[in-house]
């Protein structure tokens, strides 16, 4: 019911003026893109090329970078000055942090996570691909596939991103050769074929993003290449298509209590919809007490509305006053869940100290924290095989492994591969209070 | 109404579900509020996050002495009309008791002061977040700020230090001292903001609109002319139909000319403009790193 609804409401039209053009817009959507490559991949090459052929740079910016590229002595505009926003990476050259980028095309607004690709780096390229749909793998014609491709790609699977535009860049480098492009994809599909993610899609596209050859216009030095070029693909892609039909569950937030004569006995759950769909009149379910209950209004600020899809932030109020508070969890009565107190998972771990089985952490599951403890380290991915390693049992900064992880009091997570928005977690290192780690729960007693 | 939205509602879903972790996460938060359209956005999405109940935090200004006096009028509107509670702290006071010193010069502002008052507000009312409307695409250090971003006792920004933020969990535990910025509109656009006051048809200080106004030029820009700006003898005041397209200081906001009176002509000119919204703004141009150097130092 809820896509029909999502997708009648994705068909109607407003007209709007862009760039002195008149369009029709469906409902804006936000797509969220990530974008991983080694150190002289292109990579912010290629990010300032689409803003710039989407317009999306004003001119004081643009005259900014141009005599910035002056004063370093560079024959052309380096569009890369567009991204790299620290002064310690204009003095180096390279991106050391999650920046975020925005563009807009009339039907999408994008919002691209620009992450450094060295393996010291990791964790901000997870960071960056952990709310991404689309991943964009940069990869150097001259160069093919490398041992940083792997680990991108590696990545993009670990956090099951579906889409991946594989860009191969710097085409004018090798004569704009088919043959050269075709080895490349052979080898990435060869890779791919090895990962078991499910309705994961390829896109390859050759590409010069110093100009702009198939990122924004289609490149009369490539026609051989009869594919969309990447911007065409990113205002198209459908990546809305799977959450809604997950089981409905909402992580309560904040209780809402107003204590104003006019709202006297207004209770209500604010909470972000993590996955599915709540309708008025549903049965629900609150995790832990298993106490039940029927939803009588769904508030969006002050607006009723009937239902509430997948990540809407909305307020639930229920016929009986049963105690929930922040943390608990309300799911629909017939999609139940089991609690979980011993899991394993694979984790990424962020800090420069080690971890080793017996280290307490608190885990935030959504918006709960629980104690928790590492009770085995089963294996440390080996980043240059990409292969575990049983016999290494500590994990170093950007070190990925698998653990047995207890908690203790139950959460209600699922196998981040059935429900990636309801099976993620962070560890809180307790002292520093600094986020150490992230994890995938990947099985369940 | 839903349907016909330009603005991308995913936008203010993730807004209202930052709003609510502070009130869940933090003990004295409070919103920094300079009346400009970001902040006024920042209080429409707290009064959403929380309805029916009243916004659960404060909103601080920084008064610097210099500002527009049609701003002032629109923040005592707006108070009264949401029932919010406002405080003040004021820069003269910190000029007063020799905490600051006043700039001197054509250039002198006080913007930079203002981060002392507000680091010395933050101490005296015991703030653990301060709310701000920031946002990632006007300035490349901003770019890569975080929603939660943990200042230490000094208010200081450390970008090498930034805590990893994943999916959308947000972590705002914090040690004795330190406190956090917490940025709920960071992945809006400047268009974003102007589509979502047209779309919840919100109210703005009136000097966003184009109107006749005493200016002088220099360096390229058109500047308010006020008794806070020392001017030279040939810079002349001229008057002139212009609109502020970001609101600061009187002394670091540049104006643009224009005949956009009512919201959708603003919008249409901002789609048009070939200037960024900083560019307009004064405090930027002292150089190219000049919006790190200040957050490092603890502005918003």
């Amino acid at each position: 019911m809820i896509n029909v609804r999502r997708q009648l409401w994705r068909k109607e039209r407003t007209q709007v003026i862009f760039n002195g053009t008149h369009f029709y817009l469906y409902q804006m959507e936000v797509i969220r893109i990530t974008t991983a490559g080694s150190v002289d991949d292109g990579k912010s090459t290629l990010i300032g090329r689409l803003l710039f052929d989407t317009k999306s740079i004003a001119e004081d910016k643009l005259q900014a970078i141009e005599s910035s590229s002056l004063r370093k002595g560079l024959g052309y505009t380096d569009l890369s000055l567009l991204t790299d926003g620290l002064i310690a990476e204009r003095e180096q050259g390279i991106t050391i942090d999650v920046a975020y980028i925005y563009f807009s095309t009339p039907q999408r607004k994008f919002i691209i996570a620009d992450t450094p690709g060295h393996i010291e780096y990791t964790r901000n390229m997870i960071t960056g691909a952990s709310t991404a749909s689309v991943f964009l793998i940069l990869v150097d014609a001259r160069n093919g596939i490398t041992e940083q491709t792997r680990r991108h790609f590696y990545i993009a699977s670990l956090l099951r991103i579906r889409y991946i535009a594989v860009c191969v860049n710097k085409m004018d480098l090798v004569d704009f050769a088919e043959s050269v492009y075709s080895s490349i994809v052979r080898e990435f599909e060869s890779l791919a074929s090895k990962t078991t993610i499910r309705g994961q899609q390829l896109l390859f596209v050759p590409i010069v993003a110093t100009h702009g050859d198939n990122v924004a216009t289609p490149s009369a030095r490539m026609d051989w290449y009869k594919g969309p070029t990447l911007l065409q693909y990113l205002e198209t892609v459908d990546v809305f298509a799977l959450e809604e039909n997950l089981s409905a569950r909402m992580a309560v937030q904040y209780v809402i209590r107003p204590q104003q004569p006019a709202f006297h006995d207004f209770r209500g759950y604010s909470g972000r919809v993590v996955s599915g769909a709540f309708s008025k009149g549903d049965k629900v379910l609150a995790l832990p007490s298993m106490k039940s209950s029927t939803i009588t209004s769904i508030l969006y600020g002050s607006e009723e509305m009937e239902h509430a899809g997948s990540r809407e932030s909305v307020v639930l109020s229920l016929q009986d006053a049963i105690d929930i508070s922040r943390g608990n969890m309300l799911i629909k009565a017939d999609e139940p869940l089991k609690p979980v107190t011993v899991f394993d998972a694979t984790l990424c771990w962020m800090e420069d100290t080690e971890l080793a089985a017996g280290k307490v952490l608190l885990l935030q599951h959504g918006v709960n924290r629980v104690k928790a403890k590492i009770e085995s380290v089963h294996s440390i991915l080996d980043i240059h095989t990409m292969e575990p390693n049983c016999n290494k049992n500590q994990f170093g900064l950007n070190d990925i492994g698998r653990v047995r992880v207890k908690l203790a009091k139950p959460i209600f997570a699922e196998l981040y591969a059935d429900n990636p928005s309801n099976g993620a977690f962070i560890l809180i290192d307790e002292f520093s209070n600094n986020t150490v780690a992230v994890g995938f729960v990947d099985q369940t007693d | 109404m839903r349907s016909k939205r330009i603005f991308p509602s995913a936008l203010e879903h993730e807004a209202i579900y930052i709003m609510r972790e502070v009130a869940a996460q933090f003990e004295r938060p409070a919103i920094l509020f300079s009346g400009g359209k970001d902040s006024i956005t920042l209080v429409r999405l707290a009064q959403k996050a929380f309805y029916p109940a009243r916004i659960p935090f404060p909103l601080l200004h920084i008064d610097t002495g210099h500002n527009f006096f049609e701003t002032l009028e629109f923040r005592d509107w707006l108070v009264k009309e949401t029932g919010a509670q406002l405080i003040v702290r004021y820069v003269q006071d910190s000029i007063n008791s020799g905490r600051v010193q006043e700039e001197k010069g054509k250039y002198a502002s006080r913007n930079i002061l203002q981060t002392v008052t507000l680091l010395d507000a933050i101490e005296e009312l015991k703030l653990d977040a301060c709310i701000g409307g920031a946002r990632r695409d006007e300035e490349k250090a901003r770019a890569k700020e975080r929603i939660f971003s943990v200042r230490d006792d000094f208010g200081q920004w450390d970008a090498r230090k930034q805590r990893p933020e994943l999916f959308e969990m947000l972590n705002g535990r914090i040690n004795p001292g330190e406190n956090v910025r917490v940025f709920p509109i960071s992945n809006w656009t400047e268009l974003d903001v102007w589509n979502y006051i047209r779309e919840e048809e919100l109210q703005i200080p009136s000097i966003y609109f184009a109107h006749q106004r005493k200016i002088i030029e220099r360096d390229g820009l058109y500047w308010p002319f006020s008794n806070f700006l020392n001017t030279s003898e040939d810079e002349i005041p001229f008057n002139a139909k212009v609109r502020f397209r970001t609101v600061g200081d009187m002394t670091c906001t540049a104006a643009v000319m224009s005949d956009a009176d009512n919201i959708n002509s603003v919008i249409e000119e901002i789609l048009e403009a070939t200037i960024s919204e900083r560019g307009a703004r004064i405090d930027d141009k002292r150089s190219e790193a000049a919006m790190e150097k200040r957050k490092n130092a603890g502005y918003f």
